[in-house]
């Protein structure tokens, strides 16, 4: 690895609890790894504020591998920083010259609220799933792999909405903290595969039902989730999510509203 | 609620009233662009006032421009509607320090802001020569020895301001932004997304956006400089 280091400001989101008054505090960090990733640089801060009795800035992370989805820092004006197609922990030091100043904030939307610092409560993208992102007929063993057939180009299309890690990237990049390219993409990994297919337009409304009732916004088409998703989901996505929406809704025959799943109340990290 | 309501009101309901909305104005673009053009004929206005005549009179265009007026009252509501909730959904908390640049287009992130001002335009536009026309004291001209509202004169007296000239120039561009995203965006809220035909949407959108606007912004200025 690089003996490389450089030094940088870091302009920090600090919030001591969900219902406290957030602010930006100043850090100076000094010999910063060009080889260290942002994670591994946020490790080296907390090192820093323990060892000055200071509270450690808290921050979601875990696979560290850019697999979970958990890292979710809007770091100079970008989710997950200025590079494409990756997630905070894939980010490195390298890519921010020496003696810049980097703003490091929580994602900001209503239905994701602070829980503390940089972490916020994601809560509201499990509801939408338990909502229906899943396949509940049982679809039996698994049967031999030449029965059913699924052209290439719809197994790659169904990979590809697969690839969605739900770190909501998507919702903290929207002007309208629209939470569509992430529905889309739920809808869509299953829409297109014969499992799920049967029960595609169901789930897009109840998944959409409960997309509104956490308070995401309307999608304007701007592009920005995608062009900032490290997976780089297509807004092909969400054109499907409206049609299977617009054909439930216009021609299944049933009325029937699905009610809305309440956030609960261990779940609220209020103080 | 009735499942229409629910429908209508939901996130991708509301856009799709937007949608349908969007693209039925852009109809009424052309004819009325096609209307317009006539102001050009170089006839003293006889075919223009002719033209104003048979909108305001014959039954059929008649009842169309209520469809019209629903059309354009419809768009205007849900889209404010939609700008106030979309930024709700922030939370209270905005960033202290954003980047959108990066991520999306100007024009895609100003579509209310472009909206607002095509809405301005649209309030003048209607107290100036629609009110006028409909419930003002007109100028009267004879054409055929029949007597008719002088609407021409009306317009090409408002032209000879360099002040409504500009006002109108300057909304026609912020129309044509809103088109440029709006055209194609349309398609992709209706869920009318394919990769054979997507591709020339988006280009038809954008002559669209180009040509109507400058239709609407040329007459003005041919009318001040003659
Ligand atoms: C002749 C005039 C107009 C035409 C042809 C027009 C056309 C369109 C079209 C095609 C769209 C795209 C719909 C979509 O994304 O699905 C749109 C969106 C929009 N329009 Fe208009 N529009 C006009 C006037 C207005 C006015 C007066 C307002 C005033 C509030 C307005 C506000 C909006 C807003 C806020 C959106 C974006 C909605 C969203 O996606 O969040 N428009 N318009
Ligand atoms: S669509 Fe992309 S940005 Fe949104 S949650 Fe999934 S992986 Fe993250
Ligand atoms: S920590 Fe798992 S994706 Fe970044």
């Amino acid at each position: 690895m690089s003996a490389e280091t450089r030094n940088y400001t870091l302009k920090v989101w600090r919030q001591s609890g969900s219902s406290a008054k957030g602010e930006i505090k100043t850090y100076e960090m000094k010999n910063v790894s060009v080889g260290a990733s942002f994670l591994e640089m946020f490790d080296q801060l907390n090192e820093q504020l323990l060892a000055n009795g200071e509270d450690p800035v808290a921050f979601d992370h875990d696979c560290r591998e850019g697999i979970c989805g958990m890292c979710s820092m809007y770091i100079n004006g970008r989710p997950h920083g200025p590079d494409t197609g990756i997630t905070t922990c894939q980010l490195h030091m390298r890519t921010f010259p020496d003696g810049e100043t980097i703003y490091v904030e929580p994602w900001r939307a209503k239905p994701f609220p602070v829980i503390k610092d940089l972490t916020v409560d994601r809560g509201a993208f499990d509801r939408i799933i338990q909502a229906g992102g899943y396949v509940s007929v049982n679809t039996g063993n698994a049967q031999d792999a030449n029965e059913i057939l699924i052209p290439k180009a719809i197994a790659d299309e169904a990979m590809d909405a697969a690839a969605c890690i739900g770190c909501g990237a998507c919702v903290a990049a929207c002007k309208n903290a629209s939470a569509m390219l992430f529905v889309s993409a739920k809808v869509s990994q299953l829409a297109v595969l014969p499992q799920g297919k049967s029960e595609s337009s169901r789930r897009a409304q109840n998944m959409l039902a409960q997309m509104d009732s956490e308070g995401f916004g309307a999608c304007t088409n701007t592009g920005a989730c995608s062009s900032e998703c490290p997976k780089e989901i297509s807004l092909t996505h969400i054109a499907r999510l409206n049609r299977e929406y617009l054909r439930n809704r216009f021609t299944l025959n049933d009325v029937e509203e699905f009610q809305p799943i309440k956030k609960p109340d261990y779940l609220d990290f209020g103080v | 609620m009735s499942w229409l309501s629910t429908t209508l009101t939901s996130s991708i309901g509301r856009k799709i009233v937007m949608a349908l909305t969007g693209l039925f104005l852009c109809t009424f673009l052309i004819v009325h662009l096609v209307g317009n053009f006539q102001l050009l004929a170089g006839d003293g206005g006889v075919k223009f006032n002719l033209y104003a005549k048979f909108m305001t009179t014959f039954p059929l265009v008649k009842a169309l421009s209520y469809g019209l007026y629903a059309g354009f009252a419809l768009h205007i509501i849900q889209g404010l509607m939609l700008i106030q909730s979309n930024k709700a959904a922030r939370g209270a908390n905005n960033y202290a320090y954003s980047k959108p640049e990066a991520n999306s287009s100007w024009t895609s992130r100003s579509m209310g802001l472009l909206g607002m001002i095509i809405l301005l335009f649209f309030v003048g536009h209607m107290a100036q020569f629609w009110g006028q026309m409909h419930f003002g004291t007109m100028p009267m001209v004879t054409i055929d020895g029949i007597e008719h509202k002088d609407l021409f004169k009306l317009v090409s007296e408002a032209f000879k301001q360099p002040l409504f000239v500009g006002l109108y120039v300057l909304s026609m561009v912020a129309l044509g932004f809103h088109l440029w995203h709006g055209f194609q965006s349309a398609f992709q809220t209706l869920g009318l997304n394919h990769q054979k035909y997507s591709p020339f949407v988006e280009k038809a959108g954008y002559g669209f956006a180009v040509v109507v606007p400058i239709g609407y912004a040329i007459i003005p200025i041919i009318m001040f400089l003659s």
